[in-house]
């Protein structure tokens, strides 16, 4: 608990410290909507949208799972394929770096247009910007696998049920989620971004109808409880990881 | 009973093993030593079914190994325990690759971890072990396996010397209680004539068995029998083959 609150401390303090900062500075204002609005307007802000917000919530927090799971079930898929075969290793290679040079804000749209209003275009958003990195490091967690290990395993007679369960499957998993912890920052905002551009409910749209109101405040809350979200998903993943991966609790602590 | 027949290999141009033939009987211990790279490690991947020689016959109980995994207990020189299980669980790693009961094979491992002096470690990950523990753990999962013929490829061969000897004495011990046939590959004739009954010399690559020397003392075997006479014109035996067969081939 101690040792808690002494990591705790020092970037609760420092944020606490930059919020007041902000007050001093944003409160001088005396515009009836600024630009940069104070913490304490933003806070009544939140309390004055509050009954909007669950509902967006929701539906960001749908989108974002859903587009999590398509993005690792097709990363691990095309990792499974990589680097168990090299052909399609040559072949997919160029396309994959392809695949994440376009930027998501050129392509949401040309979604939104193909597939409409609703949770589709989102979803493959949140797949796409997921997909990649949980590819990566998936398929360099079995690539990178002991071939003495698959030996051993097979001169007891295992076969490949057996090596999946007791040696990939267990060298894949820090991998991916090494990738997934990486890519679900940028998950949250590709929903949102999505959102942005057309969607009937999600905190993009939230941001969005607030930025064309000019209530900045408002704007303000999005961006915070977009923040909130990302966080917490992020440490539910590592608190996943933490359990799944249980061998891997000395490196967590060194880094 | 293994026996070893006219056993030819060849990487590619490489000629590796040139007409290899030995028995070892039923509960017996044979080692063989050779310069580095003489083909003593592909015999033991031939008798675990890993490698599929050129040419000869490998029988493990009157039936060809060739191409058959999971007849032989098989151990390399590294411990090659899985990181992501505890040590009891990788302690019946191998007898779940072989689709034997799980929760027996446990049982029996956990009976044999005072015997391997891993008492008290059976829920540490391998990270946390000495690399003497390692490599008993690996040598308990080799027992735990359920199979007659264990084949060990230097299994001492990354431990420090003081470690070294202890392991050895220790397996001695052991395998005099319990009665397995046993293929040894070192290049430390101490430790050949200490564990074997036999010894065989291989020459280097392409490698061929040039000599053969009984080790006939009764087991377990005290590690003073090093300084013993007897011994020690074995050990010279050995070492003159060694030598006669020339600097190895690279």
């Amino acid at each position: 608990m101690r040792a808690t609150l002494r990591a705790a401390g020092p970037p609760v303090l420092f944020v606490v410290a930059l919020l007041a900062l902000w007050e001093l500075w944003a409160g001088r204002s005396t515009s009836r909507n600024p630009v940069l609005p104070a913490p304490s307007r933003i806070w009544r802000a939140f309390l004055d949208t509050a009954p909007l917000l669950p509902g967006h919530l929701r539906t960001t927090l749908t989108e974002t799972a859903l587009g999590v799971l398509v993005g690792v079930g097709a990363g691990v898929l095309v990792a499974i394929v990589v680097s168990g075969w090299p052909f399609a290793r040559r072949v997919l290679h160029p396309l994959l770096i392809a695949s994440q040079t376009v930027p998501i804000q050129v392509l949401a749209p040309l979604l939104v247009l193909w597939a409409g209003f609703g949770l589709a275009p989102k979803i493959v958003v949140v797949a796409l910007v997921v997909f990649f990195p949980v590819a990566v490091s998936t398929a360099a967690g079995l690539q990178g696998v002991d071939v003495e290990l698959v030996e051993l395993i097979r001169s007891f007679g295992g076969g490949r049920a057996v090596l999946l369960r007791m040696v990939m499957i267990p060298a894949a998993l820090p991998g991916l989620f090494a990738g997934l912890r990486i890519s679900l920052t940028y998950a949250v905002a590709g929903a949102v971004i999505g959102e942005s551009i057309g969607a009937t409910s999600g905190l993009g749209l939230y941001i969005a109808r607030s930025q064309r109101a000019f209530r900045y405040d408002q704007v303000f809350v999005g961006v915070a409880v977009v923040t909130l979200l990302s966080m917490v998903l992020f440490s539910l993943v590592s608190v996943l990881s933490r359990v799944l991966c249980p061998w891997q609790r000395r490196t967590d602590r060194s880094t | 009973m293994i026996v070893v027949d006219r056993l030819q290999h060849r990487f590619g141009i490489l000629d590796v093993l040139d007409d290899v033939s030995f028995e070892v009987g039923r509960g017996r211990f044979c080692a063989l030593v050779g310069p580095s790279g003489c083909g003593k490690s592909t015999v033991l991947r031939i008798l675990a079914g890993l490698v599929t020689p050129t040419g000869g016959r490998a029988d493990i109980d009157g039936r060809s190994v060739v191409g058959r995994v999971g007849q032989a207990a098989y151990m390399a020189q590294r411990d090659l325990l899985l990181p992501w299980r505890r040590a009891l669980a990788n302690a019946t790693v191998g007898a779940e690759a072989r689709g034997l009961d799980r929760r027996s094979a446990r049982a029996e491992a956990l009976a044999l971890f005072e015997r391997f002096g891993l008492a008290g470690f059976e829920q540490s990950w391998p990270h946390q072990m000495s690399g003497g523990m390692r490599q008993r753990l690996a040598l308990l999962r080799t027992f735990v396996a359920g199979l007659d013929v264990l084949l060990l490829d230097e299994p001492f061969g990354a431990l420090d010397a003081i470690t070294r000897r202890d392991l050895q004495c220790w397996l001695d011990e052991f395998l005099a209680e319990h009665d397995r046939t046993v293929v040894l590959v070192t290049h430390d004739v101490d430790e050949a004539l200490l564990l074997a009954d036999e010894v065989l010399v291989l020459s280097p690559r392409p490698g061929t068995v040039t000599a053969r020397v009984t080790s006939p003392y009764p087991h377990p075997r005290p590690s003073a029998l090093v300084t013993d006479a007897d011994f020690v014109s074995r050990k010279a035996t050995i070492l003159a083959a060694l030598a006669q067969a020339g600097p190895p081939a690279g």
